[in-house]
């Protein structure tokens, strides 16, 4: 597929929208539809297309494959993390309370961090079982 | 039949047939390459069922992982291994039999379920109110499904993303382990690639 002109140009193109979109729905994962899960899917799904029409290698270049497996664990360490430092401000694990000094703030604030908290981890599995697979066929 | 006939309900019944009609197409195929991209429609026709029910956060994950990111993933697999289904080598009695009992059990088993989208419906009796509340209240956020995912039931989600994890690391270990191993059999050039 490298010499087909319109995919890749048009690829170059809606590539940057991918991305922001996977932002928009991250961090306006409070006030409209999505969060951290749909987000992770649309990053990896833009590395994904990436990769499709430019090659792995090329992919691998803005996302390393060592970067992507890192992420897979660090996810889960900052969701849990974030478990543990609600416990250190005294509030039960996973209560936000403790966060900021109204309710609310406080807790969108939690919602937050175990937002990318889920985005990092299910960005990072996607990309890296993707790489895996083109591995295998090569 | 209570329903009324409002244009919705037309949509979610045109969108369920044409879901059975997926379906029966997907078994009676034996190109698998034709039933990876029968399943992405599938999962496009789920998620705008899922749009029609106004459940918004379900219907984009429907559509990017049930039509994208899994899609990729099998036409990969398919890459892999060759894309024509073997005929079965067995009887298929037996198979057909556990699945008539198992869906005639399920069946059954729907009739003791609450009538379709009513609000009395036992589930939305206990916790939804409170979670309904918080949010009209501007104590939590105004999306629901953030709220309820991330903030009452965090425990679930940090084990979803532990199940994801696991997941993951499972495919990683099961095709690159294997790579390795291959490439250090073969010639010793090819480890410090990985």
């Amino acid at each position: 597929m490298k010499l087909d002109l319109i995919l890749r140009v048009g690829t170059k193109l809606i590539v940057p929208f991918i991305l922001v979109f996977a932002l928009y729905v991250q961090f306006h994962g409070d006030y409209g539809p999505g969060g951290g899960f749909q987000a992770g899917v649309i990053a990896a799904g833009m590395v994904i297309l990436y990769a499709i029409i430019f090659g792995v290698k090329k992919a691998k270049q803005i996302a390393p494959q060592r970067l992507v497996e890192v992420m897979i664990p660090l996810g889960v360490l900052i969701f849990a993390g974030t478990g543990v430092a609600s416990l250190m401000l005294g509030y039960n694990y996973l209560d936000y309370t403790g966060f900021g000094s109204d309710f609310l703030h406080a807790h969108e604030w939690g919602i937050l961090l175990v937002e990318i908290g889920v985005f990092v981890t299910v960005s990072g599995t996607m990309t890296a079982m993707f790489y895996a697979f083109a591995e295998r066929g090569r | 039949m209570t329903a009324p006939a409002n244009p919705e309900v037309f949509v979610v019944m045109v969108l369920l047939t044409l879901l059975a009609a997926v379906t029966i197409a997907i078994i009676r195929q034996r190109n698998l390459f034709s039933v990876v991209i029968l399943t992405s429609i599938y999962s496009f026709l789920m998620a705008s069922v899922m749009i029609a029910l106004d459940a918004v956060d379900v219907a984009m994950t429907e559509a990017s992982v049930g039509a994208g990111v899994s899609t990729v993933v099998l036409l990969a697999t398919l890459h892999l291994t060759k894309s024509v289904e073997d005929l079965p080598v067995r009887r298929v009695a037996i198979p057909l039999f556990v699945c008539i009992v198992v869906g005639a059990a399920l069946i059954w088993g729907s009739f003791a379920l609450p009538p379709f989208g009513i609000a009395e419906a036992p589930i939305h009796g206990h916790t939804t109110p409170r979670y309904i509340e918080l949010s009209k209240d501007h104590l939590m956020p105004p999306n629901m499904v953030s709220a309820v995912l991330a903030d009452f039931r965090g425990y679930d989600t940090l084990g979803e993303t532990t199940v994801i994890f696991t997941a993951g690391i499972g495919v990683l270990m099961l095709l690159r382990g294997r790579v390795r191993k291959m490439l250090g059999q073969g010639n010793g050039a090819g480890r410090d690639e990985a």
